[in-house]
């Protein structure tokens, strides 16, 4: 049968009113025009990409590799300029040089290269670069335009210059590709560890809730028995047995902040148990799956969102806080934590390496955190 | 009545409401003027939408942070649009004061009503804390509240919705105010219990010679209180006027059509060789309060007490009953939703044992309807999906294009556009949701439905509608219907049969008009007295007052 209101309907009209289904905007595209119109969330969104972008390529892209040991550069402070610096090399140059007993003209350097005219009666001896050469600032020295009657000539060399924008640290690794290192593992951290949170979360959550009475009960009792066991407790234990590696960190967090997930998202899926379109689809036959699915986990998703902006920045700090005790990440790999923990021990006479990944931390701290309450304020219901 | 009439407590002029969102500016008040003089009483009809309580909210600068009011509206000489806040708060509660709608919500949960009674009084008049009380007592006594020295130190979840609007009036009252802005203060009430909220505040009104402005959408209730009417529509006054006049010769077609919009027309009973569709023998549906771990022993509630009731195929039984009277608790129970005790009996089959998993497959045949429009729709699901889920579960070989063909149908059956299924729900208006959420029933061409309040959240005009395509597709598919409603205007539209329930029980059953007719019991009685009165309203209410 037929289920029409008006039988002799054309059936194209029916076609036709299927196809121009007018615009919508569902909840979500109504949320995001809200956020789009805070500007500070908007800022920090565009931060958090920047970030991210440096996380991903930046490694790859900076002048030095993030391990490398540069030990003629031990706790060089920030510069723009190229390390080593002119008034370094050109001296150096001179002193090479006049060890090997010529008369130096007007040293210049451009670029990654060193020249100056010598002069000598004795005759240009090709040795003379092993003068040069027996310096570490420089390398490849070659002698050039040797004039006829062999006393006179150029002396060129090149020089090692790199850039070096955050410092060096303790041992002479570019502060610079550390940082961006640390943000990588910081944010892959806080991003993997609150998806593993968010995951165990919310099913563990809306299961409970849903299911209520008895076995509610005894999974929050479950729930409870592992918030009171203490967390740098269990962080050392999995540490010790395991040793500390990346993946265990962030399945340690993880492990842990999926707790808080799961109380919010009980909470919430036991008021909309209540709600009149659960009843309503258990009147229309659907099994608990389904009611969890379709209509419990979209309907929590609002608040879970906003904690979820929320609880990276938490992860990030908590995963500072381990490197910090040095249950973290291991040399040389690196986290901010870690790079704020070795910045403090030579606060005094390096306080470039406390600035540096400090500032990033907390710039992408304020930029989640902005965003966290943008999202609270652009998802809350009672705006609406 | 014409000394007052020369003397103003409220001019309202040019009064526009405009509100800032999403989608652009909302004009919710296009320009009114409206008066109100002292000692009378006025009141501000529409449907909802139509800008009734934002006008009235502007003039109190209560408007949401996005709203803004433009135009004049005078308070004794003094200008309260843009009025600076601190100004506006020494005539707000005062001079002025306001009872919502919502009595659960009015009320803050945490203090004693004594409290919050005493508050403005020790802020406006600046009573020490002893005499507010004093006087708080004094009020509670006036405006009704039983044994007032002890409720005095009650919490409001203690005392009933009709006690907690008493409240309400008592804490407006307590300054002697001229002006009492009423948002529609019965809505939320039994009949009953509304007809002696009425009658409060009528005999306060003549007591202390305050104006009231009554907003509401019930005529009824217009009709048997107000002095003079303003009929307001899209945010504008369409008419105005003496209420007698208004009621006995409305000018403009919509006025005409709020006053004829009461649900007519009667139903036929079911041939008398209908086959049974469902019946349940002595129901009884109990709940276990409070009592466990150590609670002590839990209270039994018995919510549905021993009721039997048979519907045939393609009858309509009518469950009237005041709020907790049990008549959703039944309805959920003969659909096997609740645990109950007694027989039922689905089409010749015993499912008085039957488990979740055995209900599953006959739910297709059993549908139920949701008051709440609001509430019984996902909101983060487009209505497509709302209407075809049903399909989904019961008729899971169809393809979704076969789904979307029967989504457009069964839109287009309820009369809404089947363009619009991919839309979601907060883009529709109450009476669009609940042709919704028929649509979601219909859609299984179910034996039974069961309507629980279907048309209660719903404006009088839509009301109308929503009975009338209900009919529609019972006579299209010869559905049963089990109608559960408080608002006897529409049972007596909808039922060929009706069952009057309290506290439970059954306390009277028979034929729609037999019952409409000749009432048997005190109760139905009273009911009919709060719901149809045509009657002088302030002897009539003291009737029901009395108990009936």
């Amino acid at each position: 049968m037929q289920m029409r209101l008006d039988p002799a309907a054309d059936p194209d009209d029916l076609a036709r009113s299927l196809a121009d289904a007018g615009p919508s905007r569902s909840l979500w595209q109504d949320a995001w025009l809200r956020l789009r119109r805070n500007k500070a969330a908007v800022a920090s969104g565009l931060v958090l990409a920047f970030f991210a972008l440096v996380a991903i390529f930046g490694p790859s892209l900076a002048p030095n590799r993030y391990d490398e040991v540069f030990p003629q550069y031990v706790r060089v402070p920030a510069s723009l300029e190229a390390y080593p610096r002119a008034e370094r090399i050109v001296p150096e140059f001179e002193s090479v040089l006049a060890r090997a007993r010529v008369e130096v003209g007007e040293i210049t350097l451009e670029g990654g290269t060193i020249s100056a005219p010598i002069v000598t009666d004795r005759g240009i001896d090709p040795r003379f670069v092993r003068f040069v050469e027996r310096s570490n600032l420089f390398t490849h020295a070659r002698i050039v335009d040797v004039s006829a009657d062999e006393t006179r000539a150029t002396m060129v060399a090149d020089v090692q210059r790199t850039y070096f924008f955050f410092g060096t640290d303790a041992i002479g690794r570019d502060l610079f590709a550390r940082t961006m290192i640390g943000v990588r593992i910081s944010l892959a951290i806080g991003l993997l560890a609150s998806l593993t949170a968010l995951v165990i979360g919310v099913t563990y959550g809306a299961v409970a809730g849903f299911l209520g009475g008895r076995i509610d009960g005894v999974m929050m009792r479950f729930v409870d028995i592992l918030y009171s066991l203490p967390f740098i407790f269990f962080v050392i234990l999995l540490v010790v047995f395991f040793g500390g590696n990346f993946v265990l960190m962030f399945l340690a967090v993880g492990a842990i902040e999926w707790l808080d997930m799961a109380r919010i998202v009980r909470g919430q899926t036991i008021s909309l148990k209540r709600q009149e379109f659960v009843q309503a689809a258990e009147a229309l036959g659907v099994k608990p799956g389904g009611i969890v699915r379709r209509h419990i986990v979209p309907n929590t998703l609002g608040p879970v969102v906003v904690y979820l902006t929320l609880l990276v920045p938490k992860v990030i700090l908590l995963e500072s806080f381990l490197s910090f005790l040095g249950l973290g990440v291991q040399e040389p790999l690196t986290s901010l934590g870690v790079l704020i923990s070795e910045g403090a021990a030579n606060m005094q006479g390096a306080t470039w390496m406390l600035i540096f990944p400090a500032v990033t931390l907390i710039v992408i701290l304020f930029a989640l955190n902005f965003l966290g309450d943008g999202l609270r304020d652009a998802l809350d219901p009672r705006d609406r | 009545m014409n000394a007052m009439t020369d003397d103003p407590v409220l001019t309202v002029r040019g009064l526009e409401v405009a509100f800032e969102t999403n989608d652009g500016t909302i004009e919710a008040v296009r320009g009114i003027d409206l008066d109100v003089r002292r000692g009378e009483t006025v009141a501000i009809v529409g449907e909802s939408g139509s800008g009734k309580s934002q006008s009235m909210m502007a003039a109190m600068g209560l408007l949401a942070s996005n709203g803004r009011a433009r135009g004049t509206a005078v308070y004794r000489g003094r200008e309260l649009v843009g009025m600076r806040e601190r100004d506006l708060n020494r005539i707000r509660g005062d001079k002025i004061t306001m009872i919502f709608q919502e009595p659960m919500t009015s009320l803050d949960p945490l203090y004693r009503i004594g409290r919050q009674l005493a508050e403005p009084m020790m802020h406006h008049r600046g009573l020490s804390r002893r005499a507010a009380r004093e006087k708080a007592i004094a009020l509670l006594d006036r405006v009704g509240i039983p044994d007032p020295q002890r409720r005095i130190d009650a919490y409001p979840h203690e005392l009933s919705g009709g006690q907690r609007q008493r409240v309400m009036i008592a804490m407006a009252l307590s300054n002697d105010p001229d002006l009492l802005i009423a948002d529609e203060p019965t809505t939320a009430l039994d009949v009953t219990v509304q007809a002696q909220i009425l009658t409060l505040l009528a005999d306060l009104q003549r007591e202390r010679g305050m104006a009231i402005v009554f907003i509401t959408h019930d005529l009824g209730i217009v009709r048997r209180f107000a002095s003079r009417v303003y009929v307001m529509r899209r945010g504008e006054v369409v008419e105005s006027g003496d209420t007698h006049t208004v009621f006995a010769a409305p000018r403009h077609p919509y006025t005409r059509m709020l006053i004829d919009a009461e649900p007519t027309g009667e139903k036929a009973p079911p041939p008398a060789d209908a086959p049974m569709a469902l019946s349940g023998e002595r129901v009884r549906v109990s709940f276990d309060i409070g009592g466990g771990f150590l609670k002590g022993p839990p209270v039994v509630l018995k919510a549905v007490d021993d009721v039997t009731l048979r519907l045939r195929k393609g009858q309509t039984i009518g469950i009237v009953g005041e709020s907790g009277s049990g008549k959703s608790t039944l309805g959920r129970a003969l659909l096997k939703l609740l645990p109950c005790e007694g027989r039922v009996v689905f089409m010749g089959r015993d499912i008085s044992g039957a488990t979740k998993q055995d209900m599953r497959p006959l739910r297709k045949e059993l549908q139920l309807v949701f008051q709440d429009p609001f509430g019984s729709l996902s909101p983060r699901m487009t209505i497509g999906q709302i209407v075809t889920e049903g399909l989904l579960v019961h008729e899971p070989g169809l393809s979704a294009k076969d789904r979307e063909q029967r989504a457009a149908e069964a839109l287009r059956e309820v009369g809404l556009d089947p363009a619009m299924r991919n839309r979601y729900p907060h883009e529709f208006s109450g009476g669009q949701r609940q042709r919704i959420a028929i649509a979601r029933a219909v859609i299984l061409k179910p034996h039974v439905v069961v309507l629980d309040e279907p048309t209660s959240a719903l404006d009088r005009s839509v009301q109308k509608q929503i009975v009338a395509l209900l009919r529609d597709i019972q006579a299209r598919y010869g559905m049963a219907y089990l109608f559960i409603s408080h608002d006897l205007a529409v049972v007596r539209a909808m039922a060929d049969y009706v069952m009057v329930m309290q506290a439970g029980r059954v306390v009277e059953e028979g034929d729609t008009g037999a019952i409409f007719e000749r009432p048997a019991s005190d109760y139905t009685r009273s009911l009919m007295h709060a719901a149809f009165a045509l009657t002088d309203f302030h002897e009539e209410a003291r009737r029901v007052a009395q108990g009936g």
